[in-house]
């Protein structure tokens, strides 16, 4: 048996998320650059052709999400990376890949905003973005990563459900994880699960692209590989023709809601941190979580009994773990770097157990454990 | 009229319900037809093509023949059949376009496709006005035509877009009518063949729109127009300038060699490999 071999490495958040790429097997990348994304475009121009890959920098981000729709219809897992302004311009090609149900990466790094608003500083002010950016009705997955060693494993993940439930799948990383640096252990003979489209089995004439199948993802074929079939952003029945027949809408557009919803429990990823007793518990994600955590354990140490829900999955929503929370505690904080985008879904789902407070940051800086603390003796 | 029947049977999906959308006496029934023996003569494989669009009544082509076909949103068509492209450089990618589409909402992405010399071939077909939406003005109106967002004339000046094309670096730039059946088949024939960036401009007519608005009569009138003043360049060459100045030129207007994206980034592999610069 060979020897487990551990890589130690000091990386960047957004070197994190391109050694978990290539582990999930991304060929592909197209991207524009932009501040705080960058490293992931400069990154992967080195690396994607050293294993027979292919990165291209598109003239803009519409057209890089183009690209990376189209590479990925062709059978090559494909992802880009952007910042606010990048991502506000790819929503209309996010929305085709709902549509067409087209497997795609794509990393916003979050900078504060409306528009050009803070390049080089951090935000979580896309959270709302992600969920509802694109116009239609559609679902979407959305994770956030709070440490470099996340960035890795949620961007594996990232590729797997964008496989396995042929949607595209945004990671939501701030301008803090993305250029922070820690140490993270990789091995090689480590199998980090790696999830690959289902592709049809049937002789092609017997293929429906778009069934409607119990599971709700219908098999994908590649471009080239025998099937062919028509893939568009209209409205389409099970063959994937455009059609405007109300019989063929419904179930369609209640398919890709559904293929979503009944795999709930495997799109959850969280972290629980002492919140099983916790009078005081606090709901954080991305960076905010890590002053979350810091601020429950000098809670503890001053006789306050505190804990932490870490949102890793910020869409579909983690409600069963927010409703256990807000059961549990008297009083829970919710800090965002935001004026409160993730506090309203807390809100929407407390039924009167817990008084929910906020903490909001739009100055594009940090939120320090020590707010979080003053917040709690304020309102505890 | 049997290899006609021959070629609908291969090449239009028998699963799509037909009628299509087009209007009766539109060009683009023509530039289809001559599309697929195009295609015929070239011998590919039918999953070897993937027949790209972006949205108007241009972009609804691909639904009706049987390829590896992908309708995108509008503009965007050149980005998606990149993507395409380059993770499966052994497909054949055709792109077809409308004015308003390649050349309005995604002039950027055509100037970037054809300066890079990906290895595409663009097809557009220019009716000088945004028909599916109802008639409004597009880059190609003519100035001084109307529409129905210049209903009192248009006052801003028209692309060539054969023109940008040969400017952005496109290797083959043709450019027909529908009238030029025969030339049309041509063209795309020898586009398809071409490695790199080829482009080939159709110049057709909407009468239910252009045509009505402007009084210029039905879809045979129209293309009489479209006879009486295309010149071919061979033609154009011995003509006098004052004598073209209402013609346009049909046939090839640019066929060079250059360096297909595709074979460029090959070296970019190499040398990532380790492999030294020359």
């Amino acid at each position: 048996m060979k020897k487990k071999v551990l890589k130690e490495l000091l990386l960047q958040g957004n070197e994190a998320v391109v050694e978990g790429a290539l582990r999930a097997g991304c060929l592909f990348f197209a991207g524009y650059p932009i501040t705080p994304a960058t490293e992931i475009s400069e990154q992967l121009s080195v690396r994607l052709p050293r294993v027979d890959g292919t990165f291209i920098q598109m003239e803009d981000e519409i057209a890089s999400l183009g690209a990376v729709i189209g590479a990925s219809l062709a059978g090559v897992k494909s992802m880009t990376a952007t910042s606010g302004p990048g991502f506000s311009l790819m929503q209309e090609n996010l929305g085709f890949a709902i549509i067409a149900e087209v497997p795609c990466v794509i990393v916003n790094a979050m900078r504060g905003g409306p528009s050009t608003g803070l390049p080089t500083s951090p935000s979580q002010s896309d959270v709302m973005q992600a969920r509802w950016g694109t116009h239609g009705d559609h679902p979407i997955i959305t994770l956030c990563p709070s440490t470099v060693r996340e960035c890795f494993d949620l961007t594996i993940k990232a590729f797997n459900y964008s496989e396995k439930y042929r949607i595209p799948v945004i990671l939501l990383i701030d301008e803090v994880v993305a250029h922070m640096r820690e140490k993270i252990a990789i091995s090689d003979e480590e199998d980090p699960g790696i999830f690959n489209r289902v592709k049809p089995t049937v002789p092609p004439e017997w293929y429906i692209p778009y069934e409607d199948t119990p599971q709700g993802v219908p098999p994908m074929a590649n471009f080239g590989e025998g099937y062919r079939y028509h893939v568009t952003g209209l409205t389409h029945d099970v063959r994937g023709f455009p059609t405007s027949r109300p019989d063929e809408i419904d179930p369609f557009i209640r398919r890709l809601f559904r293929k979503i919803s009944q795999n709930f429990s495997d799109l959850q990823i969280g972290e629980s941190f002492m919140t099983d007793d916790a009078d005081v518990a606090i709901i954080a994600y991305g960076c905010v979580a890590r002053s979350a955590k810091r601020a429950v354990a000098d809670c503890r140490e001053r006789g306050i009994k505190a804990g932490m829900l870490k949102l890793n999955t910020i869409w579909p929503f983690m409600r069963s773990q927010v409703e256990k929370v807000l059961r549990q505690a008297k009083v829970v904080i919710v800090p965002e770097m935001n004026m409160g985008q993730i506090s309203r879904e807390v809100k929407r789902v407390n039924k009167g157990e817990a008084k929910v407070f906020t903490i909001n940051r739009v100055d594009g800086s940090i939120i320090t454990p020590q707010e979080i603390i003053n917040r709690i003796k304020e309102v505890f | 009229m049997a290899e006609v029947t021959k070629l609908i049977h291969n090449y239009l999906r028998h699963d799509k319900k037909f009628p299509h959308v087009w209007c009766p006496g539109c060009g683009i029934g023509i530039m289809l037809g001559a599309l697929i023996r195009a295609i015929d003569h070239t011998g590919y494989d039918k999953d070897e093509i993937v027949l790209v669009s972006g949205i108007g009544c241009t972009g609804r082509l691909p639904v009706y023949v049987d390829f590896n076909t992908l309708h995108t949103t509008h503009g965007r068509a050149l980005t998606f059949a990149t993507g395409v492209k380059l993770a499966k450089p052994g497909l054949k990618v055709i792109v077809v376009m409308g004015d308003g589409d390649a050349v309005a909402i995604g002039g950027n992405h055509f100037i970037h496709a054809a300066r890079r010399n990906i290895d595409l071939t663009a097809i557009i077909v220019n009716n000088s006005v945004y028909g599916m939406t109802g008639g409004q003005y597009s880059p190609t109106t003519p100035y001084g035509m109307r529409s129905t967002t210049t209903v009192y004339s248009n006052v801003e000046h028209s692309f060539n877009i054969s023109e940008l094309a040969v400017t952005a670096g496109a290797v083959f730039v043709g450019r027909g009518t529908v009238y030029h059946a025969k030339l049309l088949e041509g063209l795309m024939e020898k586009a398809f063949h071409k490695v790199g960036f080829s482009v080939v401009e159709i110049i057709s007519h909407c009468h239910t729109q252009f045509g009505r608005l402007n009084r210029m009569g039905s879809a045979v009138e129209m293309m009489q127009w479209q006879r009486d003043h295309a010149v071919t360049v061979e033609k154009a060459a011995q003509m006098k300038e004052a004598q073209l100045k209402d013609k346009f030129k049909i046939g090839i207007l640019v066929d060079r060699e250059l360096p297909a994206y595709q074979d460029e980034y090959e070296k970019v592999r190499s040398w990532s490999k380790g492999v030294e610069k020359k």
